[in-house]
């Protein structure tokens, strides 16, 4: 497969604030990639220099090959769908879907029947005549995708197009949008704060806090093994336990949990002494002897699962999670139960 | 909360104020269709005094008046509105520079100066450069004083209206140009048009400025009522009052109209 972005020590400085430090990061063509972090993390920062709107202070932005740093917007074969939309409002549907092609010198013509088309494609042809203030914030964001992706960018770049929406709405444009990328080819490059999206729609997910990649994988690479703190604790939820590290052999790590029981688990990095591993809530069950002892403080129904709020017996604080079956058997609140850590749950995590 | 109506002496207050403000209009324009030659006894209602405007031993003078008044008004409204379109672009457009609340504060510098300071100095200026006063320095007197009614209105519009139109006209392969020209002009043009309207009223009802630097036999609509109004008020003076007063009127409403049009067609 062949690289449509290839992002190179890309540093972005406002005065004497970095926005971002040397973020090197490699998109293939026709993935779905996305930009996960929390806000002022830097991922919209690096979205605006793709897209033209930032100049880089220093490093190098390939689009096929091609360096763009420095090309104005207009000139680069991106497209950019805004948070707010950003359509004009004095403009028709129609008018606004078709703007990039009279932009790039397409015929009335061509462009009228070109724009009609992707108003097609995203069910609203009836509203082509509509102004943009007529319609409903999900319509806004399908003209804003359609107008985005007329002109056949090489790249779409998404800014948390899915912020203004309300919870339904959003889910039903997440399997649309995933749709829309495996139907046009195009290279999705979408940002969010949000890792339920993030996980839902990517091909791959740049996780990403204070300006610097923190790690790019698969939505399972990055759930199951994440390589840092900043992940586990950002993706999902997750337990982060103080443990002591005996030693470290390879990719495993032989360590004792607080309450002195050993176990081997999967490492990344740091070498002995006092660090953290990540638990999933889920990979934890209830046994007769466990690994873990904790008291049950107070149980959370959420329907499909059942959340215990527990707290160890040598006082931190931890969660668990079961499936909701009616053969679960749930200890009263206040007793005291062992924990059984999964083959696998736990993960030996870099600072 | 209790409505402002319930506030103690609200009612005197405000009818005192109106008929401060509005009684002398209103006595103007009753006036203004009296029938006698008299401006104090009633005689009837005519319209002889507004064809006396039109036809009566003053009418030329007045109609010369009139033209350079709307002349001068177009001009110096359209130069002040160009000029305010630019300022405001890099005001709010243009980022942080050195200077941008000096530069403030001198765009809106005319509306704090007491007028008859600029009138004087106006001519000082006029006089030392060797200008002949006349149309040009009216003009361009007007021009100065103009520029701030225009910039406000627009600097409003533009203030509300998110970049984020720009880039994305940008991002879709529009030059700089294209994307002022296509999105944000017509985006600013509600704005763009009260200033002007503004600043065409503001032009066409200066006295104080305009008697300055008008020069020997020149005269605006103003300057000649002026002059009239000298020689003993006569009924013809109220009837061209009124038609000056309806075209202000006409022009603020308009200005006012266009402005909440633009409200609502925003996005």
């Amino acid at each position: 497969m062949s690289t449509a972005i290839d992002i190179r020590s890309v540093v972005k400085r406002y005065g004497t604030a970095t926005a971002l430090h040397g973020v090197s990061l490699s998109i293939s063509d026709n993935e779905f990639f996305t930009l996960l972090g929390p806000s002022g993390c830097g991922k919209t920062t690096l979205l605006r220099c793709i897209a033209g709107f930032e100049d880089v202070t220093e490093g190098e932005i390939r689009l096929f090959g091609q360096n763009i740093a420095g090309l104005e917007p207009n000139h680069r074969p991106v497209n950019t769908v805004f948070q707010q939309y950003a359509l004009f409002p004095h403009m028709t549907v129609l008018d606004n879907v078709a703007f990039g092609l009279k932009m790039k010198g397409m015929g009335l013509a061509d462009r009228t029947a070109r724009a009609g088309k992707m108003l097609e494609m995203v069910h609203l042809s009836a509203f082509a005549d509509r102004l943009p203030s007529q319609l409903s914030g999900g319509q806004q964001q399908r003209v804003a995708l359609a107008r985005a992706l007329a002109p056949e960018p090489k790249v779409l770049l998404l800014d948390e197009p899915l912020s203004a929406l309300d919870l339904k709405l959003r889910q039903a444009m997440r399997v649309e949008l995933k749709t829309l990328q495996e139907q046009t080819g195009i290279t999705f490059i979408f940002v969010t704060h949000d890792q339920e999206e993030a996980l839902t729609m990517s091909d791959r997910i740049a996780v990403m806090s204070q300006g610097r990649v923190q790690q790019i994988g698969t939505a399972r690479d990055i759930y199951e093994a994440p390589v840092n703190r900043f992940v586990a604790d950002f993706i999902g939820e997750t337990n982060l336990l103080e443990v002591t590290v005996e030693r470290i052999e390879g990719d495993t790590a032989r360590v004792i949990l607080p309450g002195g029981h050993a176990i081997t688990c999967a490492a990344v990095g740091n070498g002995p002494g006092k660090h953290h591993i990540s638990i999933r809530p889920e990979r934890l069950s209830l046994a007769a002897t466990g690994d873990l002892e904790a008291v049950v403080e107070r149980i959370v129904y959420l329907g499909t699962d059942l959340q215990l709020l527990t707290r160890l017996t040598t006082g931190e604080e931890f969660h668990i999670r079961l499936q909701n079956s009616a053969r679960t058997a749930l200890p009263p609140p206040g007793s005291t139960v062992a924990l059984h850590l999964e083959e696998g749950a736990a993960r030996l995590l870099a600072d | 909360m209790k409505g402002v109506r319930h506030y103690p002496g609200f009612l005197p207050m405000a009818v005192a104020c109106l008929i401060i403000l509005y009684a002398p209009l209103i006595v103007v324009m009753i006036y203004s269709f009296n029938g006698s030659t008299s401006i104090t006894t009633w005689g009837g209602f005519s319209w002889r005094w507004y064809a006396d405007v039109f036809t009566g031993p003053e009418a030329p003078r007045f109609k010369a008046a009139a033209w350079n008044s709307i002349t001068i008004a177009v001009l110096a409204a359209t130069t002040a509105t160009a000029i305010a379109v630019a300022a405001s672009l890099a005001m709010i457009r243009g980022g942080r520079f050195r200077g941008k609340s000096a530069t403030f504060a001198l765009i809106n510098l005319p509306l704090m100066v007491p007028e008859i300071v600029v009138a004087v100095a106006c001519l000082i200026f006029f006089t030392t450069i060797g200008l002949t006063t006349g149309y040009l320095t009216i003009l361009i007197a007007h021009i100065t004083f103009c520029i701030p009614f225009a910039y406000l209105p627009i600097a409003a519009r533009l203030q509300g209206i998110e970049d984020t139109y720009e880039q994305a006209a940008r991002d879709l392969y529009a030059s700089r140009a294209q994307a002022f020209r296509l999105i944000l002009l017509p985006l600013m043009m509600p704005g763009i048009l009260s200033g002007f309207l503004l600043a065409f009223i503001i032009s066409l009802d200066d006295f104080i400025i305009t008697n300055f630097v008008k020069g020997a036999g020149m005269e605006t609509l103003p300057t000649a009522i002026f002059g009239s109004v000298k020689q003993g008020i006569k009924p013809n003076i109220m009837a061209i009052s009124t038609m000056m007063l309806a075209v202000s009127v006409i022009f603020v409403t308009l200005s006012y109209l266009v402005n909440r049009i633009g409200q609502r067609t925003r996005a």
